[in-house]
């Protein structure tokens, strides 16, 4: 028996070490090494945040691609390499660009394995400029780590501001999660932003990981203070069983979300007529009529099969923003990873760029970036720009 | 009316943690053991339901009775693999081992159903009883969850005192030795303890996610916990304790966030599991034991 039981345990054991090596590397190469710029960044292509590394992959090789193709002075190379959203193996991943000879770091997807790869990139002075690792911490203390996403902070001051400027509520009721930076970050902004403003925030109330099913006395409360707008800077999950619980209990206010929304439409089982109408702020609108937006949107269906996520949007903007910046610098591919950090670190804050995600997006020395967000809302399950 | 709304609501969420404390007291008060694996067994008989229902297209009540199936299963399974070895084994290592089965399930679930998070639709549907104009609304869900968790109390009370299963039960809690020299299997009656509890795992779970739909691998671990809490406060081992604790606990957090603070919630509640406890050490309808030497 206890052969059988350990004999079990080592084949369970064996299952899952092995379902966590599926995948692998997975390198894009673009033009010739000698006259290009090698760029590498690390993101989850494999595992259940894969849909965000494959987006910002694709999203960067279009960019690539278009750069290569034009046949300017600057070519690029890419290649991305599997982390799995794991910081660990977002090091060695980030090793494997080393020796590949990495000059410019796309940093890492998502925030956990950037936050490891940014303080390598620090310390091996390789200029990072990550699409979409958006907790503050990846760039602080960091003088050549840079982002292309919003902070988490940055999305409550930017909701506040949106609120205000086109006049959506009256009295605002809040709904946060108090035991996640990103949540909690974002609403901390929101209230200082929305004071300035004179926004009337008549009910505040939180919710934490352990107590996130039932939401009746927080909606309760909202309802009660006669709140016409309900701000939500939460996780879709969460936002799910809020406007749920919403309906059942016959409340209807606008609720607003941050990018943590986004997913919702997608969430299996979801019942989309509960999102209809819920407004979010996110820097790509896919819809958008504009050109460049058209333009990428279409390559990428065409390439891709997808409608792109902002993911793929800041990756895009991602390359040609080191395209503007490597102009400016005059900088050329033979030089060495150092001394492109060091142009980069002076150029970047003097840039002024024009991307799919924001238009005269700007940065500050500390690597935090400017740029105005746009507002969606759903309509018949889908997004439409406001 | 708002307080009646938020007695409703806390009734709603104690009577979900109830059904869980159920099961959780089950086992304890028969094996004495805690099977932290208990929450986890919630989450898969969810998940079970979901996909008979959402894949297969079968009728809700259907989902119910395979996901009954498939966590009795689980659970006879899991006492022979992790538990049984053990039987001899000083209780921390029981312990120790419940909590490696109990990630040992969610990371199973996490490989085979993903880490997305599901939507789970209701097996009772979408129908609510309305009150005064209105202004009070009880969902079918919470009727049908204190309704489950009023009948699975009287039965169980009733197996464990009437039947002679549940007399065999009562005298393995009592004392392994003498109940098997009485001629009354431990093992088949602690195998039969865990089918008990985990079929009451797999109707936790469905009306957990009934009630808040909202499906992950780690679904079942903090109601989990909280029932459990529940179980202590009602007094462990006890079947009508763990109701009255569940429900109580229900009551007490709904009351918690709506008078005193939304932030304060679990650390007002977990400051009255205290102070019942210091005052009734054995909960509230525990039965104190003194030890013999």
């Amino acid at each position: 028996m206890k052969k059988a039981l350990s004999l079990f345990l080592a084949a369970a054991l064996c299952t899952g070490a092995l379902a966590g090596c599926g995948g692998g590397s997975d390198a894009n190469s673009g033009s010739d090494s000698a006259t290009a710029f090698k760029i590498g960044g690390t993101g989850p292509l494999t595992g259940n945040t894969a849909i965000y590394g494959n987006a910002v992959k694709n999203g960067a090789q279009i960019a690539v691609d278009e750069i290569n193709a034009e046949g300017g002075a600057i070519q690029f190379e890419l290649k991305m390499e599997d982390d799995e959203n794991d910081a660990e193996k977002a090091v060695s991943a980030y090793n494997a660009l080393k020796d590949w000879g990495v000059q410019l770091s796309l940093g890492s997807v998502t925030t956990k394995p950037c936050e490891a790869t940014a303080t390598e990139n620090f310390a091996d002075r390789i200029f990072a400029l990550t699409p979409s690792a958006s907790s503050t911490a990846v760039t602080e203390g960091k003088d050549n780590v840079f982002q292309m996403c919003f902070t988490d902070p940055g999305q409550g001051t930017a909701s506040a501001d949106y609120i205000a400027e086109n006049q959506l509520g009256t009295k605002i009721a809040i709904i946060y999660q108090n035991d996640t930076p990103y949540s909690s970050g974002i609403y901390e902004k929101f209230k200082t932003e929305a004071d300035a403003k004179g926004l009337n925030i008549v009910s505040t109330t939180t919710f934490t990981a352990a107590s996130a099913t039932d939401f009746s006395v927080q909606l309760g409360e909202a309802k009660a203070a006669g709140a016409d707008l309900l701000f939500l800077p939460i996780y879709y999950q969460e936002a799910s069983l809020i406007l749920q619980q919403a309906k059942n209990m016959d409340y209807a206010p606008k609720f607003f979300g941050v990018d943590g929304m986004d997913g919702i439409l997608t969430l299996e089982g979801f019942d989309t007529s509960l999102a209809e109408g819920v407004m979010l702020l996110t820097p790509f609108n896919a819809d958008a009529t504009d050109e460049k937006t058209q333009n990428f949107v279409t390559k990428y269906k065409e390439q891709f099969g997808d409608v792109p996520n902002q993911f793929a949007a800041d990756a895009y903007d991602c390359v040609y923003a080191y395209k503007a910046a490597l102009e400016a610098a005059g900088a050329t591919p033979d030089m060495s990873a150092e001394e492109l950090c060091d142009k980069m670190i002076e150029v970047f804050p003097t840039l002024t760029f024009d991307g799919l995600t924001g238009e005269g997006v700007t940065w500050d020395s500390t690597g935090t970036v400017s740029k105005s967000p746009k507002g969606m809302v759903i309509e018949n399950g889908a997004y439409v720009g406001m | 009316m708002t307080f009646l709304s938020y007695l409703i609501n806390g009734i709603s969420l104690g009577s979900v943690y109830a059904i869980i404390a159920l099961g959780y007291t089950m086992v304890y008060g028969i094996a004495k053991m805690l099977n932290f694996a208990h929450g986890d067994v919630i989450m898969v008989g969810a998940y079970i339901s979901f996909c008979t229902t959402s894949y297969l297209g079968l009728s809700p009540l259907v989902s119910v009775l395979l996901a009954i199936v498939v966590c009795t299963v689980l659970g006879i399974g899991i006492e022979r693999l992790a538990y049984k070895p053990l039987r001899q084994a000083p209780a921390l290592a029981v312990l120790i081992t419940a909590i490696g089965v109990s990630y040992f399930l969610q990371n199973a679930a996490l490989l085979i159903w993903g880490s997305s998070s599901k939507t789970f639709s209701s097996v009772v549907g979408d129908w609510s009883v309305k009150l005064f104009d209105g202004q009070l609304t009880i969902t079918g869900v919470t009727i049908v969850t204190v309704l489950a968790c009023v009948i699975i109390m009287v039965a169980l009370t009733l197996f464990t005192t009437k039947t002679k299963m549940g007399t065999a039960m009562r005298a393995v809690s009592e004392d392994k030795g003498a109940a098997q020299l009485m001629g009354i299997s431990v093992n088949g009656t602690i195998s039969l303890t865990f089918a008990i509890g985990s079929g009451l795992a797999a109707i936790a779970g469905v009306l957990l996610c009934s009630a808040y739909p909202m499906l992950m691998p780690t679904t079942g671990s903090m109601p989990g916990i909280k029932a459990f809490t529940a179980a202590v406060f009602g007094g462990i081992g006890s079947i009508p304790g763990a109701m009255i604790g569940g429900i109580l606990l229900g009551i007490i957090e709904i009351f918690a966030k709506a008078y005193i603070s939304t932030q304060l919630s679990d650390a007002v509640v977990f400051a009255v599991l205290i102070v019942v406890l210091l005052v009734k050490p054995d909960g509230l309808l525990g039965k104190h034991k003194s030890e013999k030497v």
